[in-house]
């Protein structure tokens, strides 16, 4: 299949609107779950309005958040697809100005020195573009996540040592999402990245953050410590908003690379419940959106 | 629990009787207000032409579309989107905002700190929990954007609002030294160590 580059550039323009007015139904669904078990008067209060807010931007079909985040595109390219992989990037990143300009949308990108916003929501490296690959034939998927920075400044990294053990792991999450109380807009998907190398196990963490609730790590060892946080970390009562309550977070997501003998790295970054998500999948058949 | 309907500004005894879990809707002016505004007015010497006395700021940077001034629209913009942004890292900025400008009420999520905490006390001032990430309500209580100022900083200019039922917004911090965040956070650190036992961690 040949990729057709006008079209991913319409699409990456078309998938960041989508992202920041619907959120993901896995997300609606954490929501009443949490919302059903919810103890706290004020966390219920809080609760109810986040979720009515859901409905007013669906209704006024308006921005969920106003935080229009940092764009990421996360690309999975399939086999026999043929494309020039740095053309594939500038459509990318054009799809993601005409949605800042031609919406408009508030370009929260700006030069890290300078402090120069260009309003496009671009700028050196950004929107950040992960590619991936897939044994999927002719398939083509572009995931857009903007990324809110109150959930974003709540990223931390510890480079413990084997000594320390899971241990280490657990309660450097614990003492994370102390830290984080009300800064990160709970509730939040809490992602931790466990092992490989400091950049790894970071980018690891914003992996687990993103994915969809429900999702389970493929490495067992992951998937036992996300059941095993997920389980305790609504006992902190920290809260939607930090303003007290069951609901800390919907869940602990966890992911897992091969580090070094010396290294027991871990890795935590937040998602805040505004957890939005779009996604395109061009196949021979056309293109379709989701999630 | 009290609820209040305040009309901005208001004065240092309206905000005096407010107490943490009281809630608070405003009405007429909202100043938005967030990290690039207070650093170049309190760092680089910038001023507004804003009488901000009584006032009440909320931490934001919204999301406008230029359309022209027009009755309307008098600052050219339309709102799209207006929410709020995380308090913490204007922590340095309530005092001055206080002190200099006679600003009463701070509007924003996440909750500030103790120097805060202090400039409220000392100076007669509030904290007004609102809820992150549900802009699209929010938006529903923004009727217009009157007039902007430092628009170099665009979208972190400094935006003149005029809203109507605005809230309800929870009290999170008051004059008298209340302070939901910091119950709720020493509560949570208080419960660290069970939650760590229930890990199987050993301490």
């Amino acid at each position: 299949m040949k990729v057709d580059l006008k079209a991913v550039e319409e699409a990456c323009k078309e998938l960041y609107i989508r992202a920041v007015k619907i959120l993901p139904p896995d997300i609606k669904d954490g929501f009443a779950r949490l919302d059903k078990t919810e103890t706290d008067a004020t966390g219920k209060s809080v609760l109810g309005t986040m979720i009515l807010n859901i409905k007013v931007a669906e209704d006024t079909n308006n921005l969920l958040c106003q935080d229009t985040g940092i764009p990421i595109y996360n690309v999975v390219i399939g086999r026999g697809l043929e494309v020039d992989g740095h053309a594939l990037k500038q459509a990318i990143a054009a799809g993601c100005a005409r949605a800042t300009r031609e919406h408009p949308l508030r370009s929260s990108v700006v030069h890290p020195v300078t402090r120069k916003n260009e309003h496009t929501s671009c700028g050196r490296l950004v929107p950040v573009i992960n590619i991936d690959f897939s044994d999927e034939q002719d398939v083509l998927s572009i995931e857009m996540i903007p990324k809110g920075s109150g959930s974003e400044n709540n990223s931390w990294l510890k480079m413990a040592i084997p000594a320390d053990g899971v241990d280490a792991v657990k309660t450097f999450v614990i003492d994370c999402v102390l830290e984080a109380g009300g800064k990160t807009c709970p509730p939040t998907i809490v992602g931790v990245g466990v092992g490989g190398t400091a950049d790894l196990c970071v980018h690891l963490s914003k992996v687990a953050a993103t994915r969809p609730l429900g999702s389970h790590c493929t490495d067992p060892e992951g998937a036992k410590l996300e059941s095993e946080l997920s389980a305790v970390v609504n006992k902190l009562g920290v809260g939607p908003q930090g303003l007290g309550g069951d609901s800390t977070s919907f869940a602990v997501h966890v992911e897992t690379a091969a580090t070094h003998i010396t290294m027991n790295p871990v890795a935590v970054n937040m998602q805040c419940h505004s957890a939005r998500r779009a996604r395109a999948i061009f196949t021979p058949q056309g293109l379709s959106y989701g999630f | 629990m009290t609820h209040y309907d305040f009309n901005m500004p208001v004065s240092e005894a309206d905000v005096r009787k407010v107490k943490v879990n009281d809630t608070v809707t405003l009405n007429q002016t909202l100043y938005g207000i967030r990290d690039a505004t207070l650093i170049h007015m309190f760092d680089r010497g910038r001023t507004t032409r804003f009488d901000l006395k009584g006032h009440a700021v909320i931490h934001t940077a919204p999301n406008v579309k230029w359309v022209g001034e027009t009755v309307a629209h008098p600052s050219g913009y339309a709102p799209i989107c207006i929410g709020t942004t995380t308090s913490a890292r204007m922590e340095r900025f309530t005092r001055p905002l206080m002190e200099q400008y006679g600003v009463r009420i701070v509007i924003g999520k996440g909750g500030l700190f103790a120097a805060s905490q202090a400039a409220f006390k000392d100076l007669g001032g509030v904290y007004l929990a609102i809820i992150g990430g549900a802009a699209a309500l929010e938006t529903t209580w923004v009727e217009q954007i009157e007039d902007v100022d430092l628009d170099d900083l665009n979208p972190e200019s400094l935006w003149k609002f005029r809203v109507r039922g605005f809230g309800p917004l929870l009290v999170a911090m008051d004059s008298h030294g209340g302070n939901l965040y910091t119950e709720v956070n020493d509560a949570a650190r208080d419960k660290r160590a069970s939650v760590l036992a229930a890990l199987g961690v050993k301490t």
